[in-house]
Order: structure tokens, then C-alpha cells, then sequence
């Protein structure tokens, strides 16, 4: 189920040194070196806007005791059943001078944090269902009512925790050994390898076994995806798509991405006491957005609320300075290149890039007015279709056979960059259904 | 709506009248715009595009463009603009990166004319040239900004920001062939027309997206600039380096902003977010708006004035699916409901407190207090002919200084210098700041801290060096007694009160008989402060024992209690106070002054309940020793009290002190609220050390949170002068120690200490010693160091 990733491998752009400074100062403001900042630090650039994000969501000043703050990560996270970081912050969420009591499940926390529940799951799975009325249900005032800033806070927390899990399984991030040995410089310095997965000693060499295998295939996929990239670099001008032929591209994006995963999981629902006490409801999952049948959802426009305009207005106010982190954090994700694909260089990526992005976004039932969904289906292949819905959707069934299925010449710092990108595009996602709903809840 | 002012401009010829009105639309509006003839507006959204004549009394619907039966993304507008020139000419911006124009002059239903595809994302933003009948220009997500000429197919020049996205983009008035145009990333650039290579010029003018920008109608320089970080800027754009002049601040993101014609320094602004209302500001008076218009239900998301030359009406699109006329007379005007008054604290006590010339004055005729030491200046403003607002013509200033002799707080940094709060015994700690308080002559301190002593620890404990210790403290059970009675002194002084206040005597002779510990004969009364009340006609009689007195002999307490009320000595003393001219007075201006109360006179008291709860220890003492809870509530009204008096120090040392025996009691805000009050006092009398004892010690978890606040430093490489990055003392950059002393060159393990001026530095022994001889820096960079 886990496997691992070389961190040791070439590391573009960033140097070693501005990387080993980053773990340094991780390690020394956090006391901890975890595997997600290991396996990020392949991005160093991205990571440190991340860790600021994170530190700052976490342990500076803010509307909710520090306490609350694991509890809500740790209740995100049950709803993925990533024990990774349940455990984490089980630590977290003691050491911060959290109740022991409460880590017996929602039974046993105070009725404003299991109110919570609610918008916890539908922000996990079916964002696009949640309404001004969940948030007036919160804040309305009442013994255990959340004030807005608070109720920010958690979204945020909320959010940010649904797609890190979604990261974790996605590259595949197993809990560090032991928490005595896992001094972050020696387990750089050493082994070069993440300790992500020393314990499955099946699966360190896998990257280059599967290449070997089908060398010939993987490397004409590559060259394909380039030539199609080109192609529609190039064509952009030419082939003007009628408006009805770009609202269907949409609509048919959305509906294939409902056959993308087509195993049937329904056997595999994991009822792991120990995780799901966090969490009501363990059957609630990701619903296709496409397939609403009955209850007709408009689809989210994304011009008429975005980020930058909206959004970010809103978290700045009611929950100061996080907008800025947030911001810079999107921002250095979509950015984020080193202009190379695999073993080509001086590509610009934008298009793939913005592909993942907006397909992620797709899958929530967000909608660019300025895409043509088209180009997502020239992009991304199959199999990445695949490995990006269940990352985002359920990631808790990714499996390494879906990590390696797809762009099998493509570096692992390149794969963990998809990661990237689809935790980022997930977080926004959510972000954007719950911030919408607190503006109309406002106006 | 029936009051609302109907108004009517002549403006060359056409008039414009009208009133406060508005239309539902049936869809959320993104951006409106008007035609030059100031008679009809165009609407566009998402959903809507129609242009409607705005008559008299209403908006009448004159043209939908959305026709077609499919909906075309082409005419999902983002924007949409007017032709100043040519009044059948429009263009929208699409949210799918389509420029179109439309020409109204069409014969058929369908008006689109031309459709630009160049755009690979949203187009935010289009313009046409002022006066080129065929020139549009279009900004766009996709960090391109594009010009057409309507004559063509195509664009005719294509211009990179080599930034991020476009967000507004505005032809000068006045420069034939300039634009401007504002990215997401809070740059301003300008471009000349004809050079689509470079920009002429460009800066950094908000922290996050600028959304708009709109040039001076009039004055050819001068560009106002919207942004994220809820300001508008104004820049002088004639100066080599664009030049901000003006700065005004609103309370959301600033969405859209449009000059007020005719009124040079006017502009209105609307937000994108949260704030749903129009302000008009004048940009000389940057923090309230001059008028505000607050309509809208939903954000406002367009705005434009009816006409080029007229500055009264102002049309606004929102997307609440309103478009709304408003008419200045109607606008709301904020400043008349402000509260033009303020007051500020001085570092030693003084208070400034400015207000309205009027209301000052008025208010000083009706009442001149002779005891008050303030100084009133008067300041005339300047009136500027081309200001405005005549309603604040005239302020005055008021400064009250605090009393010579009560400025000195020295008992306080004394106090919180010498006090104890942690780290011995409660009954050490408590009789060592009775002690602190004693030597400082504050006696009712010192006697509360005996009495929390007692309460809270166990007799047998006591050490008979209290005994002697508590000697004195007699007298500071007196002003306890006066201050009883400060609240009816105040209110008047009727013969009730007096008759009260006899009764309180009463109690509180019992009190001191009973509970036996503070009862004991006093000399030193006429030295201690709250003195100017005789202490001794209660106890003057007491020649006991001092250790039969502090026996807890309850039976003889009880037994002595009646030849301790003593009446007839009583009442000659209290009249005395009341005789004291300035006594009742004195004692209420006092209570007024806003100096932080250190004077034991006035703060020194006790409240009635808590002579009230003495009583009762004395009748159930006897039977068994209560409980320390039991007198929780009385602690917690005395902490209440002393609080009030302005003694927060008291409040907050016995807090701490005291810790879980008290905390329960009070909640948690009162808590915080005492504790920043004091942290506050201790920062201003720069007791830093003693400010952070105090938020270390604190239980309260907002204040703890105080000292884990900003624990970042950031430390330069006295070499290079870059930051350092690395942990240690090696800079990574020039590779040498960072922090070696200048005097011994060793590294400095420990106190450093480092000029501010040339970064040198050392060990605090070195440098002291070095800078006794010498003034310039050791380390011969030439500096003239300076150590204070």
C-alpha cells in the first residue's frame, strides 16, 4: 500500500544547501522533521510558503485555543482515515494541553467542536453542498455557537487538512518509525532516503523497475504528451470552439471523470474504530458532482467568486494574515515550474499545469469560463485521470500501482508536483464552497 | 423615499433632474457604464445586458442585447464600457476572454459586431480611447493588455506586463497616447500606445491586486489607484518618480473608484467585497468618507457618474440585481454622526482630550473646577477657502496634568519592584508584601495582605514576628472606614449617610475586636498617609496586651466590644471631615481624575461588604475556623474594589498570590482585563522585567499567549550586514563568526551587546569598560558609539 520516494533523487533549481536550511530551521522551531516536509522538500520554495502557512494556522495568534486547533486537524483527517496525521496530532493536540478524554471520539467533546462535524464532512466530500443556512446553524447565537473569525479559523484548518491527507496518501507518507530516532539531519544526511517506507522493503527500486518495464511505451507517451501540448500551443488560434461545444467539453469532463475510477470500493469501507470515533457518518463520501440526478447544483462559476477578488478578502478579515499566506501559497503552487518534463527541459508546463489545476476544480464542479475543458482531455491520460480522482476524491484508496501507472517517465519531484497541485487545487476548492457560503451568510 | 431632494442640473443646454430611484434587474450586475448623453446606462452581468433610459421618475428598459436562445458565454460580460465619442458604440469584456463590440446602430436584433479571440483568459477590463472614435483597449488575466482598432480583424499592438494578470486598464484624458494599467500583483504600469515593447514606466503601488485605477478628469497628472489592501492612493504622476499625494483608507477591498467631476479632490469608491455601500471621499480628509451612499443590499460592483460634468449623480450597478440613481442631497453624510472627540493618556498621567471648541467651552463655563489643574489650549484651525467641511471649524485641546506631588508614582515602581509573587510560601509571600507595602506607608495594603495571610493560612503558622509586624496596620483600618462612607460623601453628605456611617464605625470597631488580629494600639498614626482621620479615638483605649490580643480570645473580644464603641469620640472625628472644605469635593474630583490613582487617601478603602463579611467571620470564628472558601467571595469584592480604585497592581499581585484559591471567582475576562491594565502600567514605567514576571505568572491563557508572541530575532552578520539565516555563530555567507566581541575578538557567548548605528559589538563588560575611555567604536570603524 505505501511506498517510497527517493528524496535523495537530482533536486532542480533549489540547491541542497537553501533545502538542508529550510529542514534546519524546520527542525528547529517544530522539534520535529515529519515525512511530509521531507518528501516536500523536494520543492523547497513551495515548502517553506507551506510550512509558513501551516505554523502560522497552527501555533500563532488566533480565534481558536490550540487545543481545538489538532482536534479540528485531527477530525479533518478521520474523515480521509489518514492515521498519519490523526497521530500527529494526537501528540499535538496532548501536548498543547488538550483534554485526554476527548481523543475517546465526539461523544466526548464539548457540543460546539462536534457541531462541527457537519461542515467536516460535507467539506471533505460534497463541498458544493454546503449553504449559507450550515453556516447560520454555527454562528447563530446559542450557547455553543462560533463566533466568524472562529468558524474561519476551522474552515480553514478544515480545508487544509482534507487535502494534506490527500497529499499524504497520494505520495505515499508512512509514519515515522519511532519518534526518537527520527532526528530529521541524520535521516537526511545518511540514507537519503525518506524513511517513508524503510518498514515495506518492497518498494524502494520500484520507480525504475516499472520503467524498465515499458521503457518504449512510457517514453512515446511522453513524447505524445509534448507533441499534444505543442499542438495545441500552436492550434489555440485556429480552432474556435462554438460556445455550446465548450459548455459540453465541461459538462463531458465531468461526467467522464465519473467512470474514472470505476472499481467498485464498496467493500473495501473502513470502519477502524480508533479512526472513525473522530467522525459521524463514516459512509458519507465524495459523490460524482455530475451525477446529482435530482437536485439540480448549478455549477460554481468560478469568475463570480474567486480567490484573489473574494476569498481572500473575506479569510483576511475575519482571520487576519492568513489570506497573505494562503495567497502566496496558491500563488507559488500554480507558479511553480522548473521547465521540465521528465528528461526534456525548457518546456513551459503552464498548460499541464493549469490542466491538473482546473481539473481538480472540475471534479468539485468549479468552472473557468476562460478554459477549454478540451485540453484536459488531451493532457491528462487516463490513468493520471484516474490517480488524480482518487487522490482528491477518495485518497484514501490510492494504491502505488496508481502512482506508478501514470507520466512512468516522469522523476518522483515531479510526481510529488502533481501532488502538489491537487492538494493546493483541493484546498481552494473547499475553501472557495465555504467562503461563498459565509459571504451569502453575511449578505 | 418621498422626502428624497429632486434635482436639477443645468449643464449646457441639457438638464439633468431626477431623483433617488432604482430598478430591479433580473440578474446580478458586474459593470455598468453610461452613454455620453447621460440619458441611458448599460448593464452587464453574467446573466444580463441591457441597456435602459433613465427618465424622471424611473429606468425605463429600452434594449436587451442578450438575444439568441442559446446563452452564449460571449455575452457573460466582466465589463463593459461605452463609447464617449459615439454613442452606438459598446464594448464588453467576456468572462471567456472574448472582446465585442456591439454597434447599436444595427438594424437587426442582434447588435454584436466585431468579436476579438485573442485572449487566452478573462478579459477584466476594456476601454476606449477618449477621443479616438476606433481605438479599444483591453486588459486581460492572461497578463496581455491588447488594442484594437475597430476597423480591423485583429489587434493592432499587443502589450506584455511581464507581470500577472491585468486588472483595469485606463486611457490618460489628457495624453493622447498613454494608458495605464494595474495587475494583480500591485504593480502600476504605463504604457505609451505606440511602444508596445516596454512600458514607460512602472511601481509598486499596493500590497496585493490593484483592481482599478482611474485618472483626474482634470488634472493631467494625478491617477487614483483601488486595491486589496483597502486603499485608494492617489499618485502625482508629473514627477519623475510617481509620487503618492494622497492616501485614503476604507474598510474593505476597493473594488472600483471614479473621480467626482468638478470636485478636484473628490472620488467615490465601492468594495468587492463585504461592504455593500458607496463612499464618496474627499482625499484631503482621508479617514471618514464625505458622503456615503448605502443602498445596495449586495456589493456594489459598478459605479459611474451620470455626467462628465455633473457631480451630483451618481449611477451604481450591484449585485443585488439593483441599478440605483442616487442624488447626492440623499447621500448619508458620516461625518455628522461622528464623534469628533479624543483623548489620549501621557506617559506620566497626563491626560489631552480634544473636542469641538464649543462643547469644550460650554461645558467649562457651566463648571470650573477650582481643585483641577488643567491647562487649556485652544487651537484655531485655519479655514481653507476651498474646504468643506465648515462644521468643524474650531477645536480645542485639553490638557489636565496630574498633581505634582501625586505624579511621583514612585510607590508603584516600588511596589512592583519589591513585591514577591511567587516562589515562597503563601504566608511568605503575603507578609512580605504587607512588609514592602508597610515601608512604603501604604497601610491598608499592608493590611490586606496581613488579612489574606490570615484567611488563607493556618494560624498556628503565624510566627510572632507578624505579631509585631502587624503593629500599625491598626491605623489602615481607619481610612477603611472613610471609605465606606465615600460613596455617600459623595452623594451628599445627608445626615443619613452619617448615620450609616456611624453604624459602619460600629461594625468595623467589632471587626477589629473580634477578629482580634489587626486590633492593636497605634501611635504612628499621624505619620501614615490616610492619617488626616485620626486613627486612635477607636483603640486609643486598648492597652492590652498585644499577645493576649492576638490570642484569638474570642470571649474576651466579645467582652471588650462594648467599651469600644465609643460614639461620642466618633462623631466630633467624622464631623471633622465633613467640615474639611475640600474634603467631599476633593474626594470627587478626585474619583474623576483621570491620573492613575496612587494616592492612599483616595484609594485606600474598603467596601462595605466586606466589613459586612468581617462581621460574620467574628460570630462563626467562634465556634470553628472557616474554610479559606468561605471568604472567596469577600477576596474576590475586595480585588473588585481596589480594581475600581484604580490599584490594579493590588488586584493583580493578590491574583497571583493567591492563585487557584481565588481565580475560580472571577471570570476570566476581568482577569484579562486587570492583567493588560497592569502589564500596561509596568511597560510604561519600563518594568520590563517585572511586566514579564507578571505575564509569566499570569494563569490566563490570552495573556501567556503575550510572551510567545514575535520570539523571533533577527540577527544581521556584523560582516557582510546580511541576515544571518544559519543557527550558530559561523554566517554562511562570508564564512567567518558573527558575534565576536570588537574588544577581545572572541566570539560572545551570552549577553552581546551592539551598537544600533555600525553593528559592533561585544561582550557588555568589554564595551562598558572600552566606552569609559573612548567614544568612538572599538572595532575602529569610526563610529561614535553610544551606550546608555
Amino acid at each position: 500500500m505505501f511506498w517510497a520516494i527517493e528524496v535523495g533523487q537530482v533536486v532542480q533549481a533549489n540547491t541542497v544547501d537553501e533545502r538542508t536550511n529550510l529542514l534546519v530551521e524546520e527542525y528547529s522551531t517544530s522539534g520535529r522533521l515529519d515525512n511530509i516536509t521531507q518528501v516536500m522538500s523536494l520543492h523547497a520554495q513551495y515548502l517553506e510558503s507551506f510550512l509558513r502557512s501551516q505554523f502560522y494556522m497552527l501555533r500563532m495568534d488566533g480565534p481558536l485555543p490550540l487545543p481545538y486547533r489538532h482536534y479540528i486537524a485531527i477530525m479533518a483527517a478521520a474523515r480521509h482515515q489518514c492515521s498519519y496525521l490523526i497521530n500527529m496530532h494526537v501528540d499535538e493536540f496532548l501536548k498543547t494541553g488538550g483534554i485526554a478524554e476527548w481523543l475517546n471520539g465526539l461523544e466526548y467533546v464539548p457540543q460546539r467542536l462536534k457541531n462541527l462535524n457537519e461542515i467536516n464532512k460535507l467539506l471533505a466530500h460534497r463541498p458544493w453542498l454546503i449553504t449559507k443556512d450550515h453556516i447560520q446553524k454555527l454562528v447563530k447565537t446559542g450557547e455553543n455557537n462560533w463566533s466568524l473569525p472562529e468558524l474561519v479559523h476551522a474552515v480553514v484548518l478544515l480545508a487544509h487538512y482534507h487535502a494534506l491527507a490527500s497529499f499524504v496518501f497520494g505520495s505515499g507518507i508512512n509514519p515515522e518509525r519511532d519518534p526518537d530516532t527520527s532526528n530529521g539531519f541524520r535521516l537526511i544526511s545518511i540514507n537519503n532516503f525518506c524513511v517513508c517506507d524503510l518498514a515495506n522493503d518492497n518498494n524502494i527500486e520500484n520507480a525504475s523497475l516499472s520503467s524498465n518495464f515499458g521503457i518504449v511505451d512510457s517514453l512515446s507517451e511522453l513524447e505524445a504528451l509534448m507533441e499534444r501540448m505543442k499542438r495545441l500551443q500552436e492550434d489555440r488560434e485556429d480552432e474556435e470552439a462554438s460556445q455550446e461545444e465548450m459548455t459540453t467539453r465541461f459538462e463531458k469532463e465531468k461526467k467522464e471523470s465519473l467512470f474514472v475510477v470505476s472499481r467498485a470500493f464498496d467493500d473495501d469501507i473502513i470502519s477502524t474504530s480508533d479512526v472513525s470515533r473522530y467522525i459521524e457518518d463514516p459512509g458519507f463520501g465524495y459523490k460524482d458532482f455530475a451525477r446529482r440526478g435530482e437536485e439540480h447544483l448549478p455549477t460554481f462559476r468560478a469568475q463570480d467568486y474567486t480567490w484573489e477578488n473574494h476569498g481572500f478578502s473575506l479569510v483576511n478579515r475575519l482571520y487576519s494574515d492568513i489570506g497573505h499566506l494562503l495567497d502566496e501559497k496558491f500563488r507559488m503552487v500554480y507558479n511553480l515550474t522548473y521547465n521540465t518534463m521528465a528528461t526534456h527541459e525548457d518546456v513551459d508546463t503552464t498548460m499541464l499545469r493549469r490542466a491538473l489545476f482546473n481539473y481538480v476544480h472540475c471534479m468539485f464542479g468549479i468552472r473557468y469560463d476562460d478554459y477549454d475543458y478540451g485540453e484536459v482531455n488531451q493532457l491528462l491520460e487516463r490513468s493520471l485521470k484516474v490517480y488524480i480522482k482518487t487522490v482528491t476524491c477518495y485518497p484514501e484508496r490510492t494504491t502505488k500501482r496508481m502512482y506508478d501507472s501514470y507520466w512512468r517517465q516522469f522523476k518522483h519531484s515531479e510526481k510529488v508536483h502533481v501532488n502538489l497541485l491537487l492538494m493546493e487545487a483541493r484546498m481552494q476548492a473547499e475553501l472557495l464552497y465555504a467562503l461563498r457560503a459565509i459571504t451569502r451568510h453575511l449578505t | 423615499m418621498e422626502k428624497m431632494a429632486r434635482v436639477t442640473t443645468a449643464l449646457g443646454g441639457n438638464t439633468l433632474t431626477g431623483r433617488t430611484m432604482y430598478c430591479h434587474l433580473d440578474a446580478p450586475a458586474n459593470a455598468i457604464s453610461v452613454c455620453r448623453d447621460a440619458a441611458q446606462v448599460v448593464v452587464a452581468g453574467r446573466n444580463i445586458f441591457k441597456i435602459y433610459a433613465i427618465e424622471e421618475e424611473q429606468f425605463v428598459e429600452k434594449l436587451n442585447l442578450r438575444v439568441g436562445r442559446k446563452p452564449s458565454l460571449n455575452f457573460s460580460c466582466a465589463d463593459v464600457v461605452w463609447h464617449q465619442m459615439d454613442e452606438n458604440l459598446l464594448a464588453t469584456a467576456a468572462t471567456n476572454g472574448v472582446v465585442v463590440t456591439w454597434n447599436l446602430g444595427k438594424p437587426s436584433r442582434n447588435k454584436q459586431d466585431q468579436l476579438f479571440t485573442e485572449h487566452k483568459r478573462t478579459v477584466n477590463k476594456v476601454c476606449f480611447h477618449p477621443t479616438e472614435a476606433y481605438m479599444l483597449l483591453s486588459g486581460s488575466q492572461d497578463g496581455y493588455m491588447k488594442c484594437f482598432d475597430l476597423r480591423k480583424k485583429d489587434s493592432v499592438s499587443t502589450f506584455s506586463g511581464q507581470s500577472e494578470s491585468v486588472r483595469d486598464v485606463q486611457f490618460s484624458i489628457r495624453d493622447y497616447f498613454t494608458f495605464a494599467a494595474t495587475f494583480e500583483n500591485g504593480n502600476v504600469q504605463l504604457w505609451d500606445i505606440r511602444r508596445p515593447d516596454r512600458y514607460e514606466r512602472m511601481f509598486t503601488a499596493h500590497n496585493g491586486p490593484v483592481f482599478c485605477c482611474d485618472w483626474h478628469p482634470e488634472d493631467r497628472g494625478w491617477l487614483a489607484t483601488g486595491g486589496r489592501d483597502k486603499m485608494v492612493k492617489v499618485w502625482d504622476m508629473n514627477t519623475n518618480r510617481a509620487k503618492e499625494i494622497y492616501c485614503v483608507q476604507s474598510i474593505a477591498s476597493v473594488a472600483r473608484v471614479k473621480w467626482r467631476p468638478e470636485c478636484k479632490h473628490h472620488l467615490a469608491t465601492c468594495s468587492m467585497m463585504v461592504d455593500h455601500n458607496i463612499y464618496v471621499w474627499d482625499v484631503r480628509r482621508p479617514y471618514i468618507p464625505s458622503a456615503m451612499f448605502e443602498e445596495h443590499r449586495d456589493v456594489t460592483t459598478g459605479i459611474v457618474w451620470r455626467h462628465l460634468h455633473d457631480p451630483y449623480f451618481l449611477l451604481s450597478g450591484s449585485k443585488d440585481s439593483t441599478l440605483y440613481q442616487h442624488i447626492f442631497k440623499d447621500a448619508s453624510q458620516p461625518i455628522e454622526r461622528a464623534n469628533p472627540e479624543g483623548l489620549c493618556y501621557g506617559l506620566f498621567g497626563d491626560l489631552a482630550f480634544a473636542a469641538k471648541e464649543s462643547l469644550v467651552t460650554s461645558d467649562s463655563n457651566r463648571k470650573p473646577y477650582p481643585g483641577d489643574r488643567r491647562h487649556p489650549i485652544f487651537f484655531k484651525r485655519k479655514l481653507d477657502p476651498t474646504e468643506q467641511f465648515e462644521s468643524v471649524s474650531s477645536s480645542a485641546l485639553s490638557v489636565f496634568e496630574t498633581e505634582p506631588d501625586s505624579s511621583s508614582m514612585g510607590w508603584f515602581v516600588d511596589t512592583a519592584r519589591r513585591y514577591a509573587l511567587a516562589g515562597r510560601s503563601l504566608a511568605e509571600l503575603c507578609d512580605h508584601n504587607a512588609k514592602v507595602a508597610k515601608e512604603l506607608s501604604r497601610n491598608q495594603v499592608a493590611q490586606t495582605w496581613t488579612m489574606l495571610r490570615i484567611i488563607y493560612c493556618s494560624p498556628g503558622t503565624v510566627p510572632s514576628a507578624n505579631l509585631n509586624h502587624s503593629i500599625g496596620k491598626g491605623s489602615a483600618s481607619l481610612p477603611l472606614m472613610n471609605s465606606f462612607n465615600l460613596k455617600d460623601m459623595a452623594s451628599g453628605m445627608g445626615s443619613e449617610a452619617r448615620l450609616d456611617r456611624s453604624k459602619g464605625e460600629n461594625r468595623s470597631e467589632n471587626i477589629l475586636l473580634d477578629s482580634s488580629t489587626t486590633l492593636i494600639t497605634n501611635d504612628e498614626n499621624e505619620e501614615t498617609e490616610g492619617s488626616d482621620v485620626p486613627a486612635d479615638y477607636l483603640l486609643g483605649d486598648v492597652e492590652g496586651d498585644e499577645d493576649e490580643l492576638y490570642l484569638m480570645d474570642h470571649e474576651n473580644a466579645h467582652t471588650e466590644e462594648p467599651e469600644y464603641v465609643l460614639p461620642q469620640e466618633a462623631f466630633p472625628l467624622r464631623h471633622e471631615i465633613v467640615d474639611n472644605p475640600s474634603g467631599p469635593d476633593h474626594l470627587q474630583d478626585k474619583a474623576d481624575s483621570p491620573h492613575v490613582s496612587g494616592n492612599e487617601a483616595e484609594t485606600v478603602s474598603l467596601t462595605p461588604v466586606e466589613s459586612f463579611s468581617l462581621i460574620s467571620i467574628s460570630h462563626t470564628l467562634s465556634e470553628s475556623r472557616l474554610p479559606p472558601d468561605f471568604f472567596s467571595t469577600l477576596v474576590r469584592d475586595m480585588l473588585r474594589f481596589y480594581a475600581e480604585q484604580g490599584d490594579v497592581q493590588m488586584a493583580v499581585s493578590v491574583l497571583i498570590v493567591l492563585g487557584e484559591r481565588i481565580r475560580k471567582e472571577i471570570d476570566e475576562q476581568t482577569q484579562e482585563h486587570w492583567y493588560t491594565s497592569y502589564i500596561d502600567l509596568l511597560q510604561r514605567f519600563r518594568l520590563w522585567n517585572i511586566s514579564n514576571q507578571v505575564i509569566k505568572l499570569s494563569t490566563c491563557r490570552a495573556i501567556t499567549c503575550l510572551n510567545q508572541a514575535s520570539t523571533t530575532l533577527h540577527v544581521n552578520c556584523s560582516n557582510c550586514k546580511r541576515p544571518m539565516s544559519n543557527k550558530g555563530w559561523i554566517c554562511d555567507r562570508c564564512r567567518q563568526c558573527a558575534s565576536t566581541c570588537a574588544v577581545c575578538h572572541h566570539v560572545v557567548k551570552g549577553l552581546f551587546v551592539w551598537c544600533q548605528g555600525c553593528s559592533h559589538g561585544g561582550h557588555l563588560q568589554h564595551i562598558l569598560k572600552w566606552l569609559e575611555s573612548s567614544t568612538h567604536c572599538p572595532a575602529g570603524c569610526g563610529h561614535l558609539c553610544e551606550y546608555t
